[in-house]
């Protein structure tokens, strides 16, 4: 809870609202008949309106990428280390835009949303999204924020994928494309992973196959172990020897199964926290989009073909410590960019926190990155003054 | 702008308007930039330390990230590049004679430059002085040295025949980047930086 604002914070910001009435025919054969979306701005939109920045939210984010709802908010946004005045994604110079995705819970439409149809929330007859989805779903944000071209879409992770799927859909209305931490699909010990988390979910006996609402209760213990293990997989075990090492909280060892080892506390904490804030169904269906997304697939697994339309330049970064999204498949992106003969930069970042990497300012990330959205901002269309 | 490195000012002679250029170890990204504006080369260059990655992007150069000793055929395939350039690269790898067939491979032909251990001072130092040389151009102790396969020019060009590589064209300058006449008489031992443009021989027409 800051006392005072940090300079470097965009302050207070206030989510909107947009309403859409038009159908979204979705990628599983459904239709949402009218949806909302949640979304912040940071930064003033120039006159030509070509300064506009989209950031997509990773498995947990939502639309509060920056800054603070009140005085009272314990922690910032959640990429509050990236976006700001001065920092790389520089609100003096950008518009930035960040919305929460479809099927989230935090204001969009979603699993703990009202359905309009039933008027009651949709619980698991919410339909699953996938990132093709989103992306379709945040061009019509644009559309309704007359926003024609972004001059980047931003990502880490599953937000990283998003930017492919963008870069591929809609070549013409982003100028880059900054993609980091992500892959062009999930490995299956990736998709295991994603297993794991939703049979620790839907085994909960609070879970009431995606009904807990109706039953007043949260499938916590799912929750909370889905969340310790995302977290063991975002951190590397040199991360983890460093932070906690065999600390334990006590001193000496009690011969129990209460929490004795400081990672225990601060997985339980995670897990905790993450019960208050997350909902189940949205983890379940945020799986499911990572699991889903494979854009070669339609090219017969080839990479370079589904990228070979893109017009967008690329910055592509990852991190040597990630192992769930590793730098060997930001290397696959990169290698079929250049198949293509694209506009690309890559950094693999010398880091040793893992994948949560993406959301730390480590000096070296901060640096590239600044650097290529200065390259960002130079690309702008010099404004017509009339 | 200030002038460009001799040495680079010499490469991009030998480089054609609108070519496509793959610059191996390409530092800061001042040959690329160079290219690009003089040029209209369409490059891409491939380095390691972290702050010339900085340097590149501020400069709008596409540079990737990686490690030259990994190989370079994870991103490229045959055919890639009009040229392949490694300034100054080709002694500090610990496997020069595969990065050299993999250069010759992605691309039609390539630029190569490395410091000369024929040279006259390096023999001299070793010779009567009994040390590992130390130069303006080889400025490090034998223990604190990047610079782990070093060789002459010779060395080079019979690298070159075993790889069925042909030499296209040859220069040598002093240490500052100037030609010299000594160079142009006795390059051996009398150039301080080779340069040098090559084609696997099946290539040349």
């Amino acid at each position: 809870m800051p006392d005072i604002l940090p300079a470097d914070s965009i302050g207070l910001v206030t989510p909107q609202v947009a309403h859409f009435e038009q159908p979204l025919r979705l990628d599983c054969g459904r239709e949402l008949g009218e949806y909302d979306l949640v979304y912040e701005t940071y930064g003033e939109l120039n006159s030509a309106r070509s300064n506009a920045i989209l950031i997509c939210h990773a498995l947990s984010g939502d639309a509060h990428a920056a800054g603070y709802h009140s005085m009272k908010d314990k922690k910032p946004g959640w990429w509050e280390s990236a976006i700001g005045p001065g920092k790389p994604i520089d609100t003096n110079r950008f518009h930035v835009v960040c919305l929460n995705n479809l099927g989230g819970c935090k204001g969009s439409s979603g699993p703990n949303t009202v359905n309009p149809q039933s008027g009651k929330p949709w619980g698991p007859e919410f339909p699953i999204v996938t990132v093709r989805d989103w992306a379709e779903s945040q061009a019509r944000l644009a559309d309704r924020l007359g926003i024609d071209q972004w001059a980047a879409v931003i990502g880490g992770s599953l937000g990283g994928m998003q930017v492919l799927q963008w870069a591929i859909d809609y070549p013409k209305r982003l100028r880059h494309a900054v993609v980091i931490a992500a892959a062009p699909n999930l490995t299956a010990q990736n998709i295991a992973f994603n297993e794991v988390v939703r049979q620790a979910l839907r085994s909960d006996p609070d879970f009431h196959n995606g009904h807990y609402y109706e039953h007043g209760v949260v499938p916590s213990g799912g929750l909370k172990i889905a969340r310790m293990l995302g977290h063991i997989t975002y951190l590397s075990d040199d991360a983890m020897r460093a932070k906690f090492g065999r600390e334990l909280r006590e001193g000496k060892i009690n011969f129990g199964f209460d929490v004795e080892f400081q990672v225990e506390s601060y997985l339980r904490y995670q897990g905790e926290s993450f019960v208050e804030r997350f909902d189940a169904n949205t983890y379940l269906l945020m799986t499911k989009a990572l699991d889903y997304f494979d854009p070669a697939a339609a090219h017969g697994g080839n990479l370079s073909a589904a990228l070979a339309g893109v017009e967008a330049k690329f910055f592509v970064a990852s991190f040597t410590s990630d192992w769930r999204f590793s730098p060997t498949r930001s290397r696959e992106i990169v290698k079929a960019l250049l198949d293509g003969d694209k506009t690309v930069c890559y950094a693999e970042i010398e880091a040793d926190h893992g994948h949560d990497a993406f959301l730390i300012p480590i000096p070296h990330y901060m640096d590239v990155f600044g650097s290529y959205m200065k390259q960002v901002y130079a690309d702008i269309p010099p404004e017509v003054t009339v | 702008m200030s002038e460009l490195r001799p040495d680079l000012a010499i490469i991009s002679e030998w480089i054609s308007h609108e070519s496509r250029v793959l610059d191996l170890g390409c530092g800061d990204g001042t040959l690329l930039d160079h290219l690009k504006r003089q040029r209209n080369v369409d490059g891409y260059g491939l380095e390691i330390a972290p702050a010339n990655i900085v340097s590149c992007i501020d400069k709008g150069v596409n540079v990737i990230q990686t490690d030259l000793d990994a190989g370079i055929s994870d991103f490229f395939d045959e055919d890639s590049f009009d040229y392949v350039v490694m300034t100054q690269t080709l002694q500090a790898m610990y496997y020069p004679e595969r990065l050299l067939k993999e250069m010759m491979r992605v691309g039609r032909e390539g630029i190569v430059t490395f410091p000369n251990f024929g040279h006259w001072r390096c023999r001299a130092q070793l010779a009567l002085g009994g040390h590992m040389p130390v130069s303006t151009t080889l400025p490090n102790k034998w223990y604190n040295t990047p610079n782990i396969h070093l060789c002459t020019l010779k060395d080079f060009e019979s690298l070159c025949r075993k790889l069925g590589i042909r030499i296209l064209q040859r220069s040598v300058v002093d240490h500052a980047h100037r030609y010299r006449l000594g160079g142009k008489i006795l390059p051996n031992l009398l150039g301080e930086i080779a340069i040098y443009r090559i084609i696997l021989e099946r290539r040349f027409s």
